[in-house]
């Protein structure tokens, strides 16, 4: 597999990176290094096995569907870089 | 003082020899004096350890003490305290005071610990030599010119030039391990869920692990029996029986299998790490062990395996970094998506965006099956060749990395060498189980060498047992830095 400039500047989108002509250019250098050893993988066949999500098979925990958490909002938000009335500031979406 | 067991400092506590306030007081001095050039802290709140210390006083005056009441312990910069900094080593964390404890802070308040400061990592614990850090690198204490190791190279760095007598981590792939192998400390990662991950800020859920830091065996097992237990706030932690951890390090050796895997002493071992390892492995025979020797066939793939599962956990774990409820936020942005990215792009340093990419990428449309979901399954192919090597040992024994500490700068430019480093130690975190590091000599320039252990699933009293057993005849863990000032 061979990886262009192209798709790093896709992932970078996806991930939500803002990602220069120059610095694209050097990340795809090192990911075609680290893919190159990522596609050791690909030697094993692996057909019959189940794939292993987590490190102990557990069911997931139920709770009673009870509240459990005060409101904190006023001090959770006083860390935040922009709060107005009690609401989270970001730029706007909608016109 | 500064070179007491945990053990030690306690009994000088309960005999009112010295108080927690004064003990904090040494340990925040030595800091001052060595923190300049070591860089093992990122911040010291001396107001918020001396009001611990005082209410840790209080409650040793009333008898109700705890084996830890009292002492001081360097919490890794990951775990959120209240009312500290807690950064994770980013910038984009730089100004997150945290609202709310971690459940293993939270445990180490309630038996009256004192947090003495928060240590240094690799920026969101990505890293094996703490030079992803935006607080700079941590610098060896054996060595200046060498790396602590990391991501825990903070926490490592402050243990072993006795900045704390002992120290929290996190071990995703080798972070507890390497840096406690390469700064000559014990270090030992729980079996997964064990440690609650509530309050540790999340690289790769799956795999991240906390444990404690300490110069002894002895001393994990008492930091270990604060540390464990059932937290309905983590979704994966396990419930258990509680044990003590300590109940077994007096047993003797003797009936104890070691597997030796042959790939691990196959090619890419220094000679020096190998000489060390093997000369340990000679004092277990003295101590009634018998080896015998294994096959972990599939080691190789570990690395590429945790390579495509950390970072896409990671990548799923980061995006809550966006710019509008806590942390860093660009400030020039002409809209929301503009806001993001910036936000992302200023934010992260250039190893953290390389891992989102690499983990955005394996769980992109169309590369799914052939990157996420085989190594999920080389995963289940890794955890198996354990569950085989251990009909054949109880312990499995090794070196914790390659070769002895790097230096500063040598790898930080090539991520893949950098990568390699992690070779003995992911396969425990793939597999779910517990593993640690003891010192057992010094490599190449008097740099420490450490011998990985590893165990089946919630054998940590077995394990601290035999760690405990080698460091009562031999002393690798008592030594410290010679270059350091007596305090």
């Amino acid at each position: 597999m061979t990886l262009s400039v192209d798709d790093v500047k896709r992932v970078a989108n996806l991930a939500r990176i803002e990602i220069s002509e120059e610095e694209s250019q050097q990340v795809l250098i090192q990911l075609s290094g680290i893919f190159s050893l990522i596609e050791q993988m690909q030697a094993v066949d692996t057909s019959h096995i189940e794939p292993m999500s987590h490190a102990q098979d557990m069911i997931q925990r139920l709770r009673e569907d009870v509240v459990t958490e005060s409101d904190q909002h006023i001090l959770f938000q006083s860390i935040a870089p922009q709060v107005e009335a009690s609401l989270y500031l970001v730029p706007k979406v909608i016109e | 003082m500064l070179n007491a067991s945990l053990k030690q400092l306690a009994a000088q506590l309960l005999e009112k020899k010295i108080s927690s306030v004064e003990l904090t007081e040494v340990f925040l001095k030595h800091i001052k004096t060595l923190n300049p050039e070591l860089n093992a802290f990122i911040t010291i709140n001396e107001e918020m350890s001396f009001a611990q210390a005082q209410v840790a006083d209080k409650m040793i005056a009333s008898g109700q003490t705890h084996p830890l009441t009292g002492i001081p312990v360097a919490q890794k910069d990951i775990f959120c305290a209240k009312g500290w900094l807690t950064t994770c080593g980013s910038k984009m964390l730089s100004n997150f005071i945290s609202p709310y404890d971690a459940t293993v802070i939270e445990r180490f308040n309630q038996v009256g610990a004192v947090n003495i400061g928060k240590t240094n990592m690799d920026e969101f614990a990505m890293g094996s030599s703490n030079e992803t850090s935006y607080y700079g690198p941590v610098k060896n204490p054996w060595d200046p010119l060498a790396v602590p190791g990391g991501s825990s190279g903070g926490s490592a760095c402050a243990v072993a030039a006795r900045m704390a007598p002992a120290a929290t981590a996190t071990d995703t792939g080798g972070s507890i391990r390497q840096p406690a192998a390469l700064c000559g400390i014990s270090g030992i990662k729980p079996t997964y869920g064990l440690v609650s991950r509530y309050g540790m800020i999340a690289f790769a859920s799956s795999l991240d692990q906390g444990g404690p830091m300490a110069k002894s065996a002895e001393d994990l097992a008492l930091l270990l029996n604060v540390m464990i237990g059932f937290d309905a706030r983590d979704s994966t932690s396990l419930q258990r029986e509680p044990e003590d951890y300590a109940r077994d390090l007096d047993k003797p050796l003797e009936q104890l299998r070691i597997g030796l895997p042959k790939e691990y002493f196959a090619q890419g071992v220094s000679q020096d790490v190998a000489n060390a390892v093997e000369a340990a492995i000679a004092e277990f025979r003295k101590l009634g062990a018998t080896t015998v020797e294994i096959s972990l066939p599939n080691t190789q793939l570990s690395i590429p395996v945790y390579y495509v599962l950390a970072p896409a956990e990671a990548s799923s774990n980061l995006s809550r970094f966006d710019g509008v409820r806590y942390g860093y936020r660009a400030s020039d942005y002409t809209d929301l998506e503009d806001m993001y990215k910036k936000t992302r792009a200023q934010g992260f340093g250039a190893e953290v965006k390389r891992r989102i990419l690499i983990g955005t990428y394996v769980l992109s449309h169309g590369y799914y099956d052939a990157y996420y979901l085989q190594a999920q399954k080389l995963r289940r192919l890794i955890a198996s060749d354990f569950t085989e090597a251990f009909k054949q040992c109880d312990v499995i024994m090794g070196p914790t990395s390659p070769a002895v500490a790097f230096n500063l700068g040598e790898k930080s430019g090539d991520p893949l060498q950098m990568y390699l480093s992690d070779i003995y130690t992911s396969a425990a975190n793939l597999a779910g189980l517990p593993a640690m590091s003891i010192p057992v000599g010094l490599g190449d320039k008097n740099r420490p060498v450490g011998l990985h252990i590893v165990g089946n699933y919630f054998r940590e009293a077995q394990m601290l047992n035999i760690a405990h057993q080698y460091q009562q005849v031999t002393d690798w863990h008592l030594r410290a830095p010679a270059r350091l000032p007596e305090a």
